[in-house]
């Protein structure tokens, strides 16, 4: 197991360098001098140069390139151009908020998604899967914002079940699990949309397997070959689809936020939008990164849990 | 031989799979939204009763009904209006943003696959990390730096699609390389570009076209959820991300101002996907046999 994870860690870091690279890259060739954006109307030449300066934009772009990679990798993310305070230090502060929000939406994507799927498989073209079949495509269809705005009208202002604003205390755990109900909801049940889908066709496959028809005909348990043989044999495209998903969970938790005025990374990064802030969206796309490499290698350790013959 | 006609086999396989699908009620439905849509962005100058930019202070946040069928916004505008015109926006961007990405990721895929070797597994790689970008993150940053003009939200959004395009025809240019009728192309001394284009083309487009399909379903949302955040096209523009902006601003005094527009997006997204998976299905040689 230690020699599997260490050969996943080692798999990680040249997808983490080409990933580094693409952010220096994107920031870079984009047209558009950094140093004019952020200016704006207030650009001069002399003091267009002096932030060019004061970014390190006048330095040789290897220079740059290597200082940039040297400094993301031992998790010095530079500075706010606005507030002057550490990258990482603003992150920290709100990464409760988006950890709360993007841990109970993969909860309540995966529990409700999940069964569902497996209902759908157990009851191939019955009332449950077309159901389930139609559910999942309406909510894969909805976009976060709007999911999110329709579920804001019906149960915080019309039925006053929820608050309409998500600014936690985060001391308090109740305060925190009511005020995250509505955003997780919106987050989750998109996310239950796929795995629901993925969960379901997965489950077909595997069920179809010769090994199922092996397993039933020398008596094993119906529940029993469903649980054991289908759905762990299911799982590993599963996994993936969850795995994969963090990064579109990450995009729409920035919609999310706006529409229930959450802090959060996602607001952090809009804000960092609008005062062109751009050493901070450097920063933050270095973090985002970082998470995707993370998980995706979770994701990756998971299958060899999952199933032993990825191991080899 | 058989390579000179295979092109016009592969494209009635096109037709055949549109027809095939469109036999499938919940595409059918899908296709029908999607075309009342388009109908209504195409004719939007005829069929808006008002100008979408024209304000009307004196009318503003009236209730829908009336002389304004779906209400008017903080500026009294007519929403009806802005929605028809907004639909131009949200066709166009996807439209322009998916077709420049299975033009431009079709044709890298297909090059490296063909190519192979070294060139392939640099090219996958640019590729798989382009993936690993939270599209709509991506998307943000590059509107954002580049400015939030008609052009630059086509490109922003076609970059976020171009990977999952290289990987769809790559795969199957790596086996079709290796068939006889590519083998006798080469050797009947065919260019590259022609064994590329007139050989192996054909035979993945119904791929890429089914991918491409689903992929305007996300561009749509994507585009609005851009136009939710403040980057999509300048007001006055109508966008519908930007209507569900407004709306979402004046929730408490007008909530039927976000839903028009929501409910808009909702019902292309949704007929985008049922054309999508219906014709994934009536491709799909698995399906097929049932």
């Amino acid at each position: 197991m230690i020699g599997f994870v260490a050969r996943r860690l080692l798999a990680a870091l040249p997808t983490l360098l080409a990933v580094l690279t693409l952010v220096f890259l994107i920031v870079r060739v984009i047209p558009g001098d950094p140093a004019l954006v952020i200016l704006g109307d207030q650009a001069t030449p002399e003091a267009a140069a002096a932030l060019r300066g004061r970014l390190g934009l006048d330095r040789p772009l290897l220079t740059q390139y290597l200082d940039f990679l040297y400094s993301a990798l031992t998790g010095d993310f530079g500075r706010s151009l606005v507030t002057s305070r550490p990258i990482l230090e603003e992150v920290t502060a709100v990464l409760p908020h988006t950890l709360d929000l993007t841990i109970a939406s993969m909860v309540i994507g995966v529990v409700v998604g999940i069964p569902a799927g497996i209902a759908a498989a157990l009851h191939r073209n019955g009332f449950i899967d077309v159901a389930a079949r139609l559910l999942s495509l309406i909510g894969l269809s909805f976009p976060v914002f709007v999911s999110g705005i329709f579920l804001l009208l019906a149960f915080a202002l019309h039925w006053r079940i929820f608050p309409v604003i998500g600014n936690a205390d985060l001391a308090d755990p109740l305060d925190r699990l009511h005020k995250m109900a509505l955003p997780a909801a919106t987050l989750g049940l998109v996310m239950a949309a796929y795995v629901t889908r993925v969960t379901r066709s997965a489950m077909l496959q595997s069920l179809s397997e010769d090994y199922i028809r092996t397993a039933r005909a020398k008596g094993v348990p119906w529940r029993r070959v469903v649980w054991v043989h289908g759905l762990r044999n299911a799982s590993i495209p599963v996994v993936t689809v969850v795995g994969l998903y963090v990064g579109i969970l990450i995009g729409n938790s920035v919609l999310t936020e706006i529409v229930f005025n959450r802090p959060g990374l996602g607001k952090i990064i809009v804000g960092a939008l609008n005062q062109r802030d751009y050493t901070m969206l450097q920063g933050l796309m270095v973090i985002y990164c970082f998470l995707i490499v993370v998980v995706n290698l979770v994701t990756d350790l998971l299958y060899g849990v999952l199933d032993p013959r990825v191991k080899a | 031989m058989s390579g000179a006609v295979l092109p016009a086999r592969r494209v009635g396989a096109v037709s055949r799979a549109i027809r095939k699908a469109l036999a499938n009620p919940t595409t059918l439905i899908g296709a029908l939204i999607c075309l009342a849509i388009a109908l209504a962005a195409i004719f939007a100058p005829w069929l808006a009763p008002f100008d979408p930019t024209e304000q009307n202070i004196i009318d503003r946040l009236a209730s829908p009904g009336g002389d304004y069928l779906l209400g008017t916004d903080q500026f009294g505008r007519d929403v009806l209006s802005r929605l028809l015109w907004g639909a131009r926006i949200s066709l166009v961007v996807s439209l322009g943003a998916i077709s420049a990405a299975a033009v431009v990721g079709g044709t890298i895929g297909m090059v490296s696959g063909y190519i192979g070797g070294r060139f392939d597994l640099f090219t996958m790689q640019v590729m798989d990390v382009l993936l690993s970008f939270p599209s709509l993150i991506l998307g943000l940053i590059v509107v954002a730096l580049l400015g939030p003009e008609l052009e630059n939200l086509v490109f922003a959004i076609a970059l976020t699609a171009v990977a999952p395009f290289a990987r769809i025809a790559r795969a199957p240019t790596l086996a079709l390389k290796e068939r006889a009728f590519v083998e006798g192309g080469r050797a009947l001394g065919f260019s590259h570009t022609r064994v590329l284009f007139r050989h192996i083309l054909p035979n993945i487009l119904p791929e890429v076209m089914v991918m491409a399909s689903l992929w305007l379903a996300t561009a749509v949302r994507v585009e609005a959820s851009l136009s939710f955040i403040g980057l999509g096209v300048k007001p006055p523009t109508a966008t519908w991300g930007g209507m569900t902006r407004d709306g979402f601003e004046n929730i408490l005094d007008a909530p039927w101002l976000a839903i028009a527009p929501g409910v808009a997006i909702l019902l292309l997204v949704l007929g985008l996907n049922m054309v999508g998976d219906g014709l994934r299905d009536a491709t799909d040689p698995k399906l097929r046999a049932e």
